[in-house]
């Protein structure tokens, strides 16, 4: 398992465009696979709905090298939100209409002005205020051993990965002895009150197949999950999200290096689900980068695909305008429309 | 033309059957699509089951499918591997109750 991200090992797929050129080429090149402009017919341009949830990435440092991360994030990566980039969030928080505010990353918990953030931003009153934590952070150093009281006060909704409840699939996924932290930090979580049955301190789990291969039941995973974490280690949580891995950034690299990218995609396209395309997560929500520059949704922010709106950056925010654009589309699309579909929130359909 | 009998990406091509007897290909997939849906047995439980019993019938095909279908389901591989032992145990026990009627003809034709 590799320890660097792409970016550091100066890796050609650490270049957006050459991403984008690879899912054009080949199989796509030759008209063996539709592209998803093609398989998305009289539904192209896909337009946006209501906005419902603003995502906004701190930045892409974090304390894991996860070998499927879509946003190539690691302890190498030095892009990391300012806080005059904050304030200019904290504005467009007050105005927007969307009812769940999504902080990511990297580890967003590592962003210096992380906890004055989260206070501001809880200020605002939004309904659900989700913070992705990667677990293991809260238990790397002292100085975030109370994550969990801090999330408590701010009455913050936690989101966190876990690739599997058996420690050698989340290893190999996420590393050397992340399991075993991720445990004690979800422990650490219930004894605060998170993910207990009638508490209102929510803990919601991610799953993402720990392989080339698709996530199958969402139910029939979170009722296996539920079981052997109680099981095995008193664990308890509150729902689990189903989320396909898309062929993007180091994924699409352990794709092409196992020279499983065709079959995956093969398997993408022919799960394809028309329902899906109605619920994808870029037609309610915003994603902003750690610039503050704005995306359709976190992978197109890795792709480099700003918004198609005169409204690129979070300085200039306005709501109305930048819900007339058209979303932008490329070949990776695939993973959210394939079977129940995918989003950050899990199956869409 | 491929110069061996079995090509992996032939598996895409499964449904392609329909093409050559629309009716009864149909009915077949139709009847796959019933059998693997939840009943009395889970989805997990019929594919272990498929599992096990595409090593018996040898299909490389189904070995495939049905351990990416355990990976989709959450199925471990040693959950996997027990199924695979428990199609080899029924098949060996096959060959080897035989010996039963070894053994019956062996004394027949012996003094």
């Amino acid at each position: 398992m590799t320890t660097k991200s792409l970016s550091a090992r100066n890796n050609e797929l650490s270049d957006a465009k050459k991403q984008l050129e690879f899912l054009s080429s080949g199989l796509f090149a030759e008209g063996e696979l539709p592209t998803f402009r093609d398989q998305l017919k009289k539904q192209f341009p896909l337009k946006p709905k209501a906005l419902e949830i603003l995502q906004i990435n701190l930045g892409y440092m974090c304390n894991q090298v996860c070998s499927h991360c879509h946003v190539d994030a690691g302890p190498d990566r030095k892009e990391i939100m300012t806080i005059e980039t904050m304030q200019h969030c904290l504005e467009a928080i007050q105005k927007t209409g969307a009812h769940t505010l999504d902080l990511t990353g990297g580890a967003p918990e590592m962003n210096p002005n992380f906890r004055w953030f989260v206070e501001e931003a809880a200020k605002a009153g939004i309904k659900d205020f989700i913070v992705r934590s990667n677990l293991t952070i809260i238990v790397a150093n002292k100085k975030y051993y109370d994550l969990p009281e801090f999330f408590k006060k701010h009455n913050v909704h936690v989101v966190s990965s876990l690739p599997f409840y058996k420690k050698e699939k989340t290893d190999k996924q996420r590393g050397n002895g992340v399991f075993d932290k991720s445990i004690e930090a979800l422990q650490m979580l219930n004894a605060a009150g998170y993910g207990i049955e009638n508490s209102k301190l929510k803990l919601d789990l991610v799953y993402n197949p720990s392989g080339a291969f698709l996530p199958k039941n969402q139910k029939a995973m979170e009722s296996d999950f539920k079981k052997a974490l109680k099981e095995d280690f008193d664990i308890e949580f509150n729902s689990l999200f189903a989320i396909t891995n898309l062929p993007i950034s180091r994924f699409l690299e352990y794709l092409i290096a196992s020279e499983n990218y065709e079959d995956y995609m093969y398997e993408l396209i022919n799960a394809y689900n028309p329902e899906a395309v109605q619920n994808v997560m870029c037609r309610n929500t915003l994603s902003v980068s750690w610039d503050g520059w704005l995306y359709d949704c976190d992978f197109n922010q890795m792709l480099e695909l700003k918004v198609n709106s005169n409204i690129k950056h979070i300085s200039d925010y306005d709501e109305k305008e930048i819900q007339n654009r058209s979303i932008i589309t490329s070949q990776h699309c695939y993973g959210c429309t394939a079977g129940a579909g995918s989003s950050c929130q899990g199956s869409v359909a | 033309m491929s110069k061996t009998y079995y090509d992996p990406s032939d598996l895409r091509k499964f449904g392609e059957i329909t093409e050559w007897s629309e009716e009864l290909g149909k009915k077949f997939f139709d009847y796959y699509g019933s059998v693997f849906e939840e009943g009395a047995l889970s989805a997990r439980e019929k594919s272990l089951i498929a599992l096990a019993v595409a090593h018996v019938v040898k299909c490389p095909y189904c070995i495939d499918a049905y351990t990416k279908d355990g990976l989709e389901r959450g199925i471990t591989k040693e959950e996997m591997m027990e199924a695979v032992h428990a199609g080899a145990a029924i098949e060996s026990g096959a060959t080897l109750v035989h010996g039963v009627q070894m053994m019956n003809k062996y004394k027949k034709l012996s003094m």
